[in-house]
C-alpha cells in the first residue's frame, strides 16, 4: 500500500526506515507485537523498492497503487552484492509468470579509488578548462574542444 | 533544541546526480579543503536515481568519431524550439564522457554491442546500461569524496553574508531525524536538490499520489532556496511535460529508439504527420527540425487525443519478437519504473501480446531533461561573453553561490551524466574561487539572523500545538493547515490557471491573473501550517518550497507572451511562436528584502552554426 510489511518476518532493525528517500517507512512499538515497519504515508510512496531490496528479512512487499492497480500481482526482487545480480519474479493477476535477472555492478563494493588518491594536479591544470581525469578520459585524440567565438 | 554549527569551505546541498559530481571534483581540486553535502534523503538511495535508470542519456561517443559537441548543441536547440545557452550546453557535452567513463571504471556495468564493441546505442545520444545500483556506485564516489555528509537534514533557507546581502555565507536546516537546527557555515555553497514535482496536480490520485513521473521527493527546493535568495532565473515558464505509459509512467526512450516500436490513435493509425500544416502555421520552420521536437510530439499527441481519437497505443507487441528484446523491454522498467511491470501483472498485461496505453503527464519543473528551467549561471570563460559570464562557471547571480542539475537554467538534455558533469564544473569552479583569495574572511552571518531563522523554520510545530487543543479530534482545524491539504490546494490552482493536464496545458492572461490573486493567499495562508512532528515539519518546507516555484513559473508564464513550447503549455491569447520578440530569454529576480519580483529579458547568443553555414 504500495509498500506493506510482514509481521511475522520484520525483526524491527530499521534498516528500511533509513534508506527510504521518501522518508515514509516508520517503526511502531506495540507491547504486544513489538518494533515493526510500517508504511506511513502511501501516498508519497514511489515504489522505487529501495526499502525492498534493503530488507535484510524480506519482509516488504509491494501491493500495486490502490487507484488503478488490480489485486492478485506480485513483483518480488532480491539484490545481491556478492554475485552483483538482481533477481525479479513477476506474477500476473492471471497466474502466469516470469523472471528476470540482470547485474548490478562490474567491480567490488567499497573499491572505488577516492579522488584524493589521485596525483595532485598541477596549477596550469587547474587554471585550465579540464576537470579531473581530463584529457586522459576524454579517449580523443582532439582533446578538450572549445567553440569559435 | 539544539542547534548544531557546522563549518565548512565548500557545502553541497543535496547528493543527488550533480551534488555526487560537485563532491568529487571539489576535492579532486581542493585536496586540503572541508566539503560537506546536506542530504535531505540518504545518499545510497536519494533523489531522482533511487530506482536506478537503463539508460545514460548523454554520450557523445567522442571517441569513436560518434558526435561531436557542435552536433550536439545543435540537436539540443532544436529540440528546445531554439531557446538554449548554447555555451552552458556545448561545456556539459565537451565533457561528459570522461565522466561516463569514469562511471565504468567504478563498477557501473554498461552494455557493449557484440559487433562494433563500442557502446550498444539506445539513441543517438542514449547508451543502454544495467543501472540498478547506479546511484549506489556513484554515492560510493561521494562519501569518500566528502569530508562529511549529513544525511536526513533538509536545507531551508540560504543565508547571506552579513556585509554583503548578495554573497553567500552558508544554509540553515532542519535536522529530521534529531530534530536539531543546523547552520552550514560555508565560503562557497552548491545547490543540487533536484526538479520539482507536485506543483501541478497530478494525474495519480488518492493513494497513487506518489505515481509521478519524477520522484515525489523533489519538491522544488533547488529554485526556493536560489529565488529567496535573491538570485536571478531563467525559463521557469518552460516546463516539462511527458508523454509516458500511462499511470504506470514507464519511459518511453527504449521503447521508441532501440526496440523501434511505434503509436498510433485508437484505431491504430499513425497521426503525427497528420498536423505538420497547422503547426506550421503557428510554430513555423521549427517543425522541420529533425529529430522532430519533444514538445511538437506531445502536441500532434493532443490535438489527436481532442479529437476523441484516444487511447493513444504504443505497439510493444509488434516488436517483442525475441525473448532479448523482451529482457531488454522488462529491464528497461524493472530498472527505473518497477510501476509500469506491476501495472501490465496487474492489468495481465502482456506487453508481448498486447499494446499499452501512453498519455502525456502533469507538468514537472526542471532543468535536467527536455527542458530547462532554473538559475541563470556564468558560463565557462572561453566559451562565454558578455551577459553570459560574470565569475565562476555555474556560479549564480549569487557571490559564491554555484548550482548544478536540475538547479542550472538554460541546459537541457543534461540528463543524469550531464548534471554529474555539470556537478563537477560547478565543483572546481567553487574551489577556485575559494583559492583565488574571493573569500579569505570567514563567512559572517549578521547578528540576530540565526535566531530568527530558527523561529521560522519550527514556527509549524508551534502552530500545531497551540491549535491542537481548540479541537476535538480530526484533520479539521480552523486554526492550521496541514501540509497536505497547501499541496493539494497548490496544485488545484497550478493545473486550473495555470495550464496543467485539466485544462489541456492551456492558460491566458485572465487566468494567470486569477492565479497569481489565489496563489497569493495560499502565500499568506502558509503562515498558518501546522506540524504534528517532524517528519511534517519537513513536508511543510517541502510544500513552502514548491509554492515559491509555482510563483516564478506563473509569472515567467504570464511574461512570456507567445507559445514557445507547445505540447507542454499553451498561452491561448497568444497562441503561435513569435520570434521576432520572443526569441530571448524570460529571467527574474525577487528582491530578498521586499519580496518584489522583476521580470525582463536577456539575449539568446548563437555559439554553433546551423547546418551549412
Ligand atoms: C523515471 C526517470 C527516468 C529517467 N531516465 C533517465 C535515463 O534513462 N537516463 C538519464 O541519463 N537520465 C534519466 N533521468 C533523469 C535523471 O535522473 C536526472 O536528470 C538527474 O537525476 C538530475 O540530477 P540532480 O542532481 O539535479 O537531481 P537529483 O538526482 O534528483 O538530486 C537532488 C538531490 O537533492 C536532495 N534534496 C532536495 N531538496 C533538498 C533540500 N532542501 N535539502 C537537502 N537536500 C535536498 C534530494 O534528496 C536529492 O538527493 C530519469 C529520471 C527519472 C525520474
Ligand atoms: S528493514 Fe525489514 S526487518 Fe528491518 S525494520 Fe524494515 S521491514 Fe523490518
Ligand atoms: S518503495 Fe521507496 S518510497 Fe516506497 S517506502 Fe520503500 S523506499 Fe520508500
Amino acid at each position: 500500500m504500495p509498500t506493506y510489511v510482514n509481521p511475522n518476518k520484520c525483526d524491527g532493525c530499521g534498516k528500511c526506515v533509513d534508506i527510504c528517500p521518501s522518508d515514509i517507512m516508520r517503526l511502531s512499538n506495540s507491547i504486544f507485537s513489538g518494533r515493526k515497519a510500517y508504511n506511513v504515508e502511501p501516498n508519497y510512496c514511489w515504489e522505487c523498492y529501495s526499502c525492498v531490496k534493503e530488507c535484510p528479512q524480506h519482509a516488504i512487499d509491494m501491493r500495486g497503487y490502490a487507484d488503478f492497480a488490480p489485486l492478485d500481482h506480485k513483483l518480488t526482487v532480491l539484490r545481491d552484492k556478492e554475485t552483483n545480480e538482481v533477481r525479479w519474479k513477476l506474477k500476473y493477476r492471471d497466474g502466469s509468470k516470469n523472471e528476470f535477472a540482470f547485474p548490478i555492478r562490474t567491480t567490488t563494493w567499497g573499491s572505488i579509488p577516492s579522488p584524493q588518491s589521485q596525483k595532485t594536479p598541477t596549477n596550469e591544470q587547474f587554471d585550465s578548462q579540464l576537470l579531473s581525469h581530463e584529457p586522459e578520459y576524454l579517449k580523443t585524440d582532439r582533446g578538450l574542444v572549445t567553440a569559435k567565438r | 533544541m539544539k542547534t548544531k554549527f557546522v563549518d565548512s569551505d565548500v557545502l553541497i546541498i543535496g547528493g543527488g546526480m550533480a551534488g555526487c559530481g560537485a563532491a568529487y571534483e571539489a576535492r579532486y581540486w581542493g585536496r586540503n579543503l572541508k566539503i560537506v553535502i546536506a542530504e535531505k534523503g540518504q545518499i545510497e538511495r536519494s533523489g531522482a536515481v533511487a530506482m536506478g535508470l537503463s539508460a545514460i542519456n548523454c554520450y557523445m561517443g567522442m571517441r569513436w568519431n560518434e558526435n561531436t559537441p557542435e552536433d550536439f548543441v545543435k540537436y539540443v536547440r532544436n529540440d528546445l524550439m531554439g531557446l538554449i545557452r548554447e555555451d552552458l550546453v556545448f561545456d556539459i557535452a565537451r565533457h561528459v564522457d570522461s565522466t561516463v567513463h569514469l562511471f565504468e571504471e567504478w563498477g557501473l556495468p554498461i552494455v557493449y554491442d557484440e559487433q562494433t564493441k563500442r557502446y550498444k546505442r539506445e539513441g543517438r545520444w542514449q547508451i543502454l546500461i544495467h543501472g540498478e545500483s547506479y546511484k549506489p556506485i556513484v554515492a560510493e564516489a561521494a562519501t569518500k569524496a566528502a569530508t562529511e555528509v549529513y544525511n536526513r537534514v533538509m536545507i531551508t533557507h540560504l543565508l547571506a553574508d552579513a556585509e554583503d546581502n548578495n554573497k553567500i555565507a552558508g544554509a540553515a536546516g532542519i535536522g529530521v531525524r534529531d530534530g536539531a537546527f543546523y547552520v552550514f557555515r560555508a565560503k562557497a555553497v552548491i545547490v543540487a536538490a533536484g526538479g520539482a514535482t507536485h506543483v501541478f496536480r497530478p494525474r495519480s490520485v488518492g493513494e497513487g499520489a506518489g505515481r509521478t513521473w519524477y520522484s515525489p521527493w523533489s519538491t522544488g527546493s533547488a529554485y526556493a532556496l536560489l529565488i529567496a535568495a535573491g538570485a536571478e532565473m531563467t525559463q521557469m515558464e518552460n516546463k516539462l511535460v511527458v508523454t509516458r505509459f500511462k499511470d504506470g509512467y514507464g519511459p518511453v526512450g527504449a521503447w521508441f529508439l532501440a526496440l523501434k516500436a511505434t503509436a498510433s490513435n485508437a484505431y491504430g493509425e499513425d497521426y503525427e504527420l497528420k498536423y505538420r500544416e497547422e503547426q506550421r502555421a503557428l510554430y513555423g520552420n521549427y517543425v522541420d527540425a529533425k529529430p522532430f521536437p519533444t514538445c511538437l510530439r506531445n502536441d500532434a499527441m493532443l490535438r489527436e487525443i481532442k479529437a476523441g481519437r484516444s487511447p493513444i497505443f504504443i505497439h510493444t507487441e509488434k516488436v517483442l519478437d525475441t525473448r532479448e528484446k523482451e529482457e531488454l523491454g522488462h529491464e528497461d522498467f524493472l530498472d527505473m519504473t518497477m510501476s509500469q511491470t506491476i501495472v501490465w501483472a496487474s492489468q495481465n498485461i502482456d506487453p508481448k501480446k498486447r499494446p499499452s496505453e501512453l498519455q502525456p503527464s502533469e507538468p514537472y519543473i526542471m532543468g535536467s531533461h527536455a527542458t530547462c528551467s532554473g538559475a541563470w549561471a556564468s558560463g565557462p570563460t572561453d566559451l562565454s561573453s558578455g551577459e553570459y559570464v560574470w565569475g565562476y562557471n555555474r556560479m549564480t547571480t549569487v557571490r559564491g553561490l554555484f548550482g548544478a542539475g536540475d538547479t542550472i537554467g538554460g541546459s537541457a538534455h543534461k540528463f543524469s551524466s550531464g548534471s554529474f558533469t555539470e556537478g563537477r564544473l560547478a565543483g572546481k569552479a567553487a574551489v577556485a574561487y575559494i583559492v583565488e583569495g574571493a573569500t579569505d574572511k570567514k563567512p559572517l552571518i549578521a547578528p540576530g539572523k540565526v535566531e530568527s531563522v530558527r523561529d521560522e523554520i519550527f514556527a509549524p510545530m508551534e502552530t500545531y500545538k497551540l491549535g491542537r487543543n481548540m479541537i476535538t479530534r480530526g484533520t479539521v482545524s480552523p486554526f492550521y493547515l496541514y501540509p497536505d491539504q497547501g499541496v493539494v490546494r497548490l496544485e488545484k490552482i497550478m493545473d486550473e490557471y495555470v495550464g496543467g493536464w485539466g485544462s489541456y496545458y492551456t492558460t491566458n492572461e485572465v487566468l494567470l491573473n486569477r492565479g497569481l490573486e489565489l496563489l497569493g493567499m495560499l502565500n499568506e495562508d502558509l503562515a498558518h501550517l501546522g506540524a504534528e512532528n517532524l517528519h511534517q515539519l519537513q513536508r511543510a518546507w517541502e510544500l513552502r518550497h514548491r509554492v515559491l516555484t509555482a510563483e516564478a513559473v506563473l509569472r515567467h508564464t504570464l511574461y512570456r507572451k507567445e507559445t514557445r513550447w507547445p505540447g507542454y503549455c499553451y498561452r491561448s491569447d497568444f497562441p503561435g511562436v513569435d520570434d521576432k520578440n520572443w526569441h530571448v530569454f524570460v529571467n527574474s529576480r525577487r528582491d530578498p528584502k521586499t519580496g518584489d519580483w522583476s521580470l525582463f529579458t536577456r539575449p539568446y547568443v548563437q555559439l554553433v552554426g546551423v547546418e551549412g553555414t
